[in-house]
């Protein structure tokens, strides 16, 4: 079983993010990038089917520009098999980086994708659900548990007030929550066997996707600040506050 | 306790941008250490230091380590992190390919060694020992005992160790008792007590590999009778597996001020089976082949406490509230100013990242040096760097030791009383960087070996490696428009350094005593300059990217109001060293020994 697994370059979670002057989104510059976080319980996850024998071959696809390379070395360290970096300088939105994967698993016919349910950056969430759309296959979003028996995904899935178990038939899309697994440290040796590992280069118009944004981002600012709050005399005033002010209860 | 963060931008301005020359995947046998293996490499031993060693320093050190019933027991969580790091790989990280290492450079590997000191000094002690007990074995072992221990040294399922100390020698190793008795099968039988053994004695691993001073029957007296012998704790049969234990024991552990969770044993090795390394009566040059990295190695401990102990300071300094700027306040929506607003507080901060960021690009320029002598393709080339880093070898490890352990008190300081009780880790950092100035030859030794041993070496050709590009900086660019302000302080005190050479050179011959006298001081003065000239050539490379794109988080800009705290209020230093380097010794020596 071919698993592919997609990975984005974020800013790194560690990093205070800063908003451009001009509103026009975040200050990227001299800031450290890593790998989104729930990509990488996506790469953990792969590589644990693939030392249980259920998959024979991780590929891992990374997009934008060529930085994005690293990040996919990241998860050929962790012991994916080979990697795709589809270039480009535009910003991706869900739906582009959707449609691209869906060009690549024709080129690839992997009979598992895992993704991150979400990138720690623009928190989307849309990327697996709209690739399984796409395909027309089956999807297990916000996995926390993952088994593969034969020709049958189990995936447990995060929701509202608890737990829900379904199966899927694959080939399926599974994006995956934090909880999934704890990723590995890379070892020093599969790091220095990651630079050995292949990674393919495309672009866009090789895949014959239009990657155009739909999405205009008007004004990126930052939170406002907290107000300062107020004392309370006595529980019966904070009562009063709440249901008159806050209008909370 | 602070939270530890490896200054990965630093490091990589040192090894890429400062000390770039024609990069170190230049040089034979690195093709492959381009940065795109570097960096994940210097990141994921970052994650591994910060998340898995640093969050065991503080418990390590309030539980310490235990021998129950004859067995050492490391602290609790040790063992889990011990068996991370072994099937990581770092165990080898600098060890030789041949033996199953990764072979990275020195210039790399030195900054790994800083955040794992960094982040947990008596971790890293384990490994750190077994990697001097590889050197040795590596450099001077027969084939058989390279094939025999190294592989699972290397690998990290083994451990190993250095033992020279016993209870009546230390700095004067002649003295050494312990005694090897050849059996006519090329084996020996050791027999004797040591002390003060780092990572004597764990349960960390299966096995410890033992490199054990002793004396062989017929030896001559003195240090021209000591040779060097390998001794595992169980007896390894030709197949490999483990035998018997092999008559090493641990007596006891010491009960010491720091790196309480690194077991300081007392070891008692009764007929125990080990084999010659390298020639008989010649155990203390294979030693010193090892104890020169080890000098490095323990120099860069004082290093990475400093810049653990800096991050400390400089978070507490931001958030504790406490007075109002003298200028005027700061934060009238706070209760008061946070104490960086204060001079005295920055002074502290300040003098700690001079140092931290001075020290890292010297060590860089050694690491390098080393990287040099044992790849360069060019013979002269090889010998200079290798005579650069005879030179600097004792600096590096009593400067940054001196450094290390005042930039750490510095930061307890920053926390006042905070710092003084022991749940901030402040004061930990403190008794953790002492012993840094003890062992591996206290510092008094470093300044002897540097003034007795490498100024009158070759007619001085070892400094002249120092000085010739320090001088020619000098010469280029004191009149340089932007440069001049920083060469001008190096300048003053790199003619301080000179004069003080030529008087240790024109008394040390007639009266060593005088020399002697003088070493300490001349030490920490040379040591400065050589900071002061990192400094200089750190602006230099700075300058260009400040304003820019490149400059987006001050981080250039930083450096040169760094590199401006040094000149001013650091170098000036050599000025004092200076005039009690000239004064002589005799204050000390006409001192009536009745009297003290």
């Amino acid at each position: 079983m071919k698993v592919l697994v997609a990975v984005k370059r974020v800013v790194d979670y560690n990093v205070k993010i800063r908003v451009k002057a001009d509103g026009t989104g975040v200050d990227t510059g001299n800031v450290k990038f890593t790998m989104n976080p729930f990509d990488e319980t996506a790469v953990e996850e792969a590589v644990r089917l693939k030392e249980a024998g259920k998959a024979t071959e991780i590929v891992v696809v990374s997009m934008g520009p060529q930085q994005a390379q690293d990040t996919i070395r990241t998860a050929l360290a962790m012991g994916a098999d080979r990697g795709i970096l589809v270039g480009s300088d535009t910003e991706l939105q869900p739906l582009a980086v959707a449609k691209l994967l869906k060009a690549i698993v024709a080129k690839e016919q992997p009979a598992l994708i895992i993704v991150g349910k979400q990138a720690i950056d623009d928190d989307s969430n849309q990327t697996g659900q709209m690739l399984a759309a796409l395909l027309g296959w089956p999807q297990g979003t916000f996995a926390s548990k993952l088994a593969i028996d034969g020709e049958r995904a189990e995936v447990t899935r995060e929701i509202d007030g608890g737990l829900e178990t379904i199966a899927l038939a694959l080939p399926a899309v599974v994006t995956v929550d934090l909880r999934l697994n704890e990723p590995r440290y890379a070892s020093l040796p599969n790091i220095m066997k990651a630079k050995k590992k292949p990674i393919d280069a495309l672009t866009p118009s090789d895949l014959g996707v239009d990657v155009t944004p739909r999405l205009i981002t008007l004004k990126v600012e930052e939170p406002s600040r907290r107000k300062a709050g107020v004392k309370v005399a006595n529980v019966a005033e904070l009562v009063s506050k709440l249901k008159n002010e806050a209008k909370v209860i | 306790m602070p939270s530890y963060q490896a200054p990965l931008r630093d490091m990589r301005f040192v090894l890429y941008e400062l000390h770039q020359g024609a990069g170190l995947s230049a040089l034979p046998g690195l093709e492959d250490f381009t940065p795109d293996i570097i960096d994940p490499v210097l990141d994921e031993a970052a994650k591994v230091c910060e998340e898995v060693l640093a969050p065991l320093n503080r418990t390590g050190d309030e539980e310490g380590c235990h021998l129950e019933n004859g067995v050492v027991r490391t602290p609790s969580g040790f063992k889990q992190a011990y068996d991370l790091f072994r099937d990581g790989g770092w165990t080898g990280l600098a060890s030789d390919p041949a033996y199953g290492g990764q072979g990275l450079p020195k210039s790399v590997n030195a900054l790994v060694e800083e955040m794992i000191c960094a982040s947990n000094l008596s971790f890293g002690m384990y490994p750190g020992l077994s990697h001097g007990a590889y050197l040795a074995l590596h450099a001077h072992g027969s084939d058989e005992l390279r094939d025999r221990f190294l592989p699972k040294i290397v690998d990290g399922t083994w451990a190993g160790t250095m033992c020279l100390t016993e209870p009546h020698c230390g700095t004067d190793l002649g003295l050494c008792r312990t005694r090897a008795v050849p059996q006519g099968d090329g084996s020996y039988r050791i027999t004797g007590t040591k002390i003060f053994i780092s990572a004597g004695d764990h349960d960390l691993t299966e096995n410890i590999i033992h490199l054990v001073l002793a004396r062989l029957p017929d030896a001559p007296k003195g240090i021209k009778g000591i040779s060097l012998f390998v001794v595992p704790k169980i007896a390894v049969r030709d197949d490999g597996s483990l035998g018997d234990p092999n008559g090493v024991t641990c007596g006891s552990i010491e009960h010491k001020m720091g790196i309480k969770g690194s077991a300081t044993c007392v070891l008692n090795f009764d007929d125990a089976v080990g084999w010659l390394v390298g020639e008989a009566h010649k155990g203390m040059r294979a030693m010193f082949t090892m104890m020169n990295t080890e000098r490095l190695a323990v120099g860069i401990q004082g290093l990475g406490l400093a810049e653990a102990s800096y991050q400390g300071a400089v978070a507490y300094a931001r958030e504790r509230l406490q007075g109002r700027s003298l200028s005027g306040v700061k934060h009238p929506d706070k209760s008061a100013d946070p104490i960086i607003v204060h001079p005295d507080i920055r002074r502290m901060l300040l003098t700690m990242r001079a140092t931290t960021e001075g020290c890292r690009a010297l060590g860089g320029w050694v690491a390098r040096s080393l990287d040099i002598q044992h790849h360069g393709e060019d013979e002269a080339a090889r010998q200079e760097a290798e005579d650069l880093v005879v030179l600097l070898t004792p600096v590096v490890k009593a400067l940054f030791t001196d450094l290390g352990f005042e930039a750490a008190n510095l930061g307890m300081q920053v926390y006042g009383g905070h710092g003084y009780i022991r749940e901030n880790g402040m004061e930990q950092y403190v008794r953790d960087a002492r012993i840094a100035q003890i062992y591996e030859g206290t510092n008094g030794i470093q300044a002897l070996d540097l003034i007795g041993r490498k100024l009158p070496a070759h007619a001085g050709r070892y400094l002249r490696r120092f000085f010739h590009p320090v001088a020619d900086l000098i010469a280029a660019k004191v009149e340089d428009e932007q440069l001049g302000a920083f060469v001008q302080p190096l300048a003053k005190a790199f003619v301080r350094l000179q004069q003080a050479t030529g008087q240790i050179a024109r008394v040390g011959l007639s009266k060593p005593e005088e020399a002697a006298a003088a070493a300490a001081d001349y030490l920490r003065l040379l040591g400065l300059v050589a900071v002061g000239y990192m400094w200089v050539r750190m602006v230099e490379v700075a300058l260009p990217k400040v304003g820019t794109d490149a400059d987006s988080d001050g981080f250039y800009r930083a450096k040169l109001g760094t590199a401006r705290f040094y000149m001013e209020r650091v170098l000036p230093q050599s000025g004092a060293l200076f005039s009690a380097i000239m004064a002589g010794g005799a204050s000390m020596m006409d001192f009536e020994e009745a009297a003290f």
